[in-house]
């Protein structure tokens, strides 16, 4: 599949802001960190601003902006209309959570409430994102029942590095940032590590022969392309990464994503403030670049089914 | 709304395509071509149309597939134009409502007012049968020739789909899939008819009608008549132009 920057920087963006919003409002909701409205004013404005801008960027590769908000209509049936619901609906908690945190300076009662709803909506608004793609069938790569746990997962790991990253500039880091940020960069490695095995394990899912239904002639390969140039479907769905290059990036996503940063993280626990926070920087850099090539593969490693009809053998 | 109709629709409109007549001549593309350009979905932009990369939107395209090797080898033309899925991702995929499918006939159409140009329904199809106009910026596909078909102003032998109209070979079918003792139907039941990519289980409403065996021996070709130099006509040729080349 194309892998259009605008989807990469919506899906990470998104995914980060979401992260956390969840992972701050977690912590305020649990009285693991005092409701200092400052270090509120920053976590609720970026993970907002993330958010916000990850969606905007979304629909720039509409052919239609205007319209965006016929989107939200088909909920009922559409992933990316319920993600666009759940987008909305987010926002209400954690105006709750930024009221109560930044302006009253103490998040209890109702705001308490919002502060335990923000977690639950942006994983809902994740796992949507997620299923957009797992929904697909015509791309067996994403239609895995991992895919949309992967998403939340890599959500609130790389949440909870920029978590991390503020508190520690508010010399504020514990143990308990730390430890989150460095469960969710393990789990989300987990996770990640068993869908790469699984995709490369897997068996193919249709074949030239089955797109055809000319099998019994034995192997099908195409004579004459529909036209002379690529069309459409062959920009749009035909993008494919070379293997050796997918096997190079696999393992810069698994060092910048998930070697480097818990190493950072767990170590800047230790460490004073200003090496602290330069650790935690260094740790939040390698994150954005981990996510970014991993979203990118993400793409350009699956395999749409309608290939098949362009020479692929396998999908 | 892109939820599919509760009741499976009473007719199936849809075309059978027979890859043993189809002589791969584009025909049926290029008019297409021609009548939607100027029907429901008009324009079909195109980008540099003369030039050396040509691009556009077309419904219809003609691939060609050598299958097998050796003597049972064979060339299958395969035209492929939306398949009006019967349980069509393609519709419950659209976020905005543009995508949908009639529960009257079983057509799958968009409407474009509504379409946001996100091309999600064009990744959930399995066959390519939807193409983004990037000049503007919506989606479109096969309408199966709803302005032809149910066309009022055409006399009633016109009132088919322009590709069906144009086939010099008769190898596409236009009929209501949806009724067993259709023309179309029979056809399917005769001949065979199959599902493209069954497996992606979208319940395709065209259906194709598969290459016959070879005709060989005993029905099959005549042996070639033997140029004998003994005499005859045939002998005196053979002589003459042996005689002529020997000059
Ligand atoms: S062929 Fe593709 S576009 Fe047509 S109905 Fe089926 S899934 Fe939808
Ligand atoms: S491109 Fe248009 S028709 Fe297709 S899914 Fe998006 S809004 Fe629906
Ligand atoms: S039915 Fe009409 S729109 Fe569809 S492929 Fe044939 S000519 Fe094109």
């Amino acid at each position: 599949m194309h892998p259009a920057y605008s989807i990469i920087f919506f899906t990470t963006a998104s995914g980060l802001g979401y992260g956390l919003l969840a992972v701050a409002a977690v912590f305020v909701g649990a009285g693991w960190l005092p409701a200092v409205p400052e270090l509120g004013a920053i976590v609720i404005s970026v993970g907002v601003a993330l958010v916000t801008a990850g969606l905007l960027s979304s629909t720039f590769h509409l052919g239609h902006p205007e319209r965006a908000w016929r989107a939200l209509s088909q909920f009922r049936s559409s992933w990316l209309s319920r993600e666009g619901v759940a987008a909305i609906l987010a926002y209400v908690p954690v105006a709750g959570l930024a009221w109560g945190w930044v302006w009253l300076g103490e998040v209890a009662g109702v705001w308490l409430l919002a502060a335990w709803l923000t977690p639950v909506l942006a994983a809902v608004t994740v796992y949507c994102t997620g299923m957009i793609y797992a929904s697909l069938k015509a791309i067996p790569r994403w239609h895995h029942p991992l895919v949309p746990w992967l998403y939340v997962a890599l959500g609130l790991a790389t949440g909870a590095v920029g978590f991390h990253l503020v508190v520690a500039m508010f010399g504020a880091a514990n143990m308990r940032s730390a430890g989150v940020a460095v469960a969710g960069l393990l789990a989300a490695a987990v996770l990640k590590i068993a869908y790469w095995r699984s995709i490369d394990t897997a068996d193919p899912v249709a074949t030239a022969e089955t797109a055809t239904g000319l099998g019994g002639f034995g192997d099908v390969r195409p004579l004459d392309p529909p036209h002379t140039a690529p069309n459409y479907l062959q920009k749009e769905m035909g993008y494919r990464v070379a293997r050796k290059h997918a096997r190079k990036l696999r393992k810069i996503t698994l060092v910048t994503l998930f070697a480097i940063p818990p190493i950072c993280v767990a170590l800047s626990v230790f460490a004073g403030f200003f090496l602290g926070a330069a650790l935690a920087v260094i740790a939040a850099l390698s994150v954005g670049l981990g996510i970014l090539i991993e979203r990118w593969l993400f793409f350009a490693e699956a395999v749409h089914v309608v290939t098949l009809y362009y020479g692929e053998k396998a999908a | 709304m892109t939820s599919l109709p509760a009741q499976p629709a009473p007719k199936r409109l849809g075309l059978v395509i027979d890859l043993d007549t189809c002589v791969g001549c584009h025909a049926c593309a290029v008019n297409c071509k021609e009548w939607n350009a100027g029907g429901y979905h008009a324009p079909l932009t195109d980008f540099d149309p003369y030039g050396a990369a040509p691009d556009g939107v077309w419904f219809n395209r003609i691939h060609s597939y050598e299958a097998g090797s050796g003597a049972d080898a064979r060339v299958v033309h395969f035209p492929k134009s939306c398949l009006h899925c019967d349980n069509a991702p393609c519709v419950t995929v659209c976020p905005t409502g543009a995508s949908y499918k009639r529960g009257s006939d079983g057509i799958v159409l968009v409407e474009e007012d509504k379409c946001i140009g996100c091309k999600l329904c064009s990744w959930a199809c399995p066959y390519g049968a939807r193409e983004f106009d990037t000049d503007a910026g919506v989606m479109k596909k096969c309408t199966l020739c709803i302005d032809r078909i149910y066309n009022e102003n055409l006399e009633e032998v016109d009132r088919v789909p322009a590709c069906v109209a144009t086939c010099p070979a008769s190898a596409r079918h236009f009929g209501d899939l949806g009724d067993p003792d259709s023309d179309v139907s029979r056809l399917v039941a005769e001949r065979g008819g199959y599902d493209l990519m069954p497996e992606m289980e979208c319940a395709p409403t065209n259906k194709y009608l598969p290459v016959r065996d070879k005709q060989t021996g005993a029905g099959g070709t005549l042996p070639l008549e033997d140029a004998s130099p003994e005499g005859g006509f045939l002998g005196w040729v053979d002589r003459l132009l042996s005689d002529a080349s020997a000059v």
